[in-house]
């Protein structure tokens, strides 16, 4: 089985590398781009068959390492 | 004082933390690796060194937060047991949560590495009786991210239990604006844990104690620690 965590700044993070890309993106003429918050994403496979003990392993596994809670937000899905 | 200083792979400052140990005490300290479940026994200070460990991978200090010795120094911690965590110790000691709050990138997201000026916020506690309360002494930075945060409750928290224990400051201690180098909430260089034995800073006090290579400002922090653990 197949599963993707992404892991984001909360709101209100001062996020410099996400607003360096935004400014970087403005200057190679790319329009339209209103603002930019830099994210993380595993790819994880996992041995289990059972998605929903698959979604609590990787909440886990979230909590306890992939994101800070202090200031980040993690996404589980199941692909 | 007994002491042990623990070594993750990627971290650099181990050396100069143990030269300022011994300086100050005269006992050479123990090297602690980070696979260890236990400390030496009657440790009485725990010092988590600068560098890069495990080179910055996921967050600064993440996977060093989780590593064995980890339980060991959170039990350590909290029977009284100092800690200091310097720098990427720092880091370290906020991932793993012994430390409220999470360094960040630097505010103009480069790597800083000059002389700082620091306000000494107290000095009375085990790591600043060496110092005057308010004193400024002039140590060295070095880091990527230094750059405080923490929800508004912990810093409200920190700040009113006076639990900051050093922020940046120019040469006439007149503390923040263009004097705070990375951005840091309330100027934050340092803060201590609530029972005041857990120190972690982002500046190198260990990179201070020899007049010939900048200045020996550094060394009130090691006897500081050394004077408490003889009392004790």
């Amino acid at each position: 089985m197949k599963a993707r965590v992404t892991v984001t700044l909360k709101t209100g993070v001062l996020d410099p590398q996400g607003k360096a890309i935004e400014g970087a993106l403005r200057s190679l003429g790319v329009e339209g781009v209103a603002s930019v918050r830099q994210g993380k994403v595993f790819d994880i496979e996992i041995d289990a068959a059972d998605p929903a003990h698959a979604e609590a392993m990787l909440k886990r596994a979230s909590e306890k390492l992939l994101a800070n809670l202090v200031v980040e937000n993690y996404r589980v899905e199941i692909l | 004082m007994k002491a042990a200083v623990l070594l993750f792979p990627g971290l650099n400052r181990e050396g100069d933390a143990m030269r300022a140990l011994e300086q100050a005490s005269g006992l050479k300290p123990a090297l602690v690796w980070h696979a260890e479940h236990e400390l030496p026994a009657g440790t009485d200070l725990v010092l988590v060194p600068g560098g890069f460990s495990y080179g910055d991978y996921l967050r600064c200090g993440a996977i060093a937060g989780r590593a064995n010795i980890m339980d060991a120094v959170r039990a350590h911690a909290a029977r009284g047991g100092l800690v200091i965590g310097i720098c990427n110790g720092f880091q370290i000691l906020c991932e793993s949560g012994l430390l409220p709050g999470v360094l960040m990138r630097n505010r103009d997201l480069r790597f800083i590495c000059k002389m700082q000026h620091l306000s000494v916020e107290r000095a009375d506690t085990p790591f600043t009786t060496a110092y005057r309360k308010g004193q400024t002494i002039k140590v060295a930075i070095a880091h990527g991210e230094g750059n405080y945060e923490a929800d508004e409750e912990t810093i409200r928290r920190l700040e009113g239990d006076g639990r900051v224990a050093f922020r940046y400051c120019d040469a006439q201690g007149a503390v923040g604006g263009a004097a705070n180098p990375n951005g840091s909430t309330n100027d934050i260089a340092g803060i201590y844990s609530e029972k005041l034995n857990v120190l972690g800073l982002m500046p190198h006090p260990e990179n201070l104690i020899d007049p010939l290579v900048g200045g020996t400002d550094g060394r009130g922090l090691f006897a500081s620690i050394a004077s408490f653990s003889r009392a004790a």
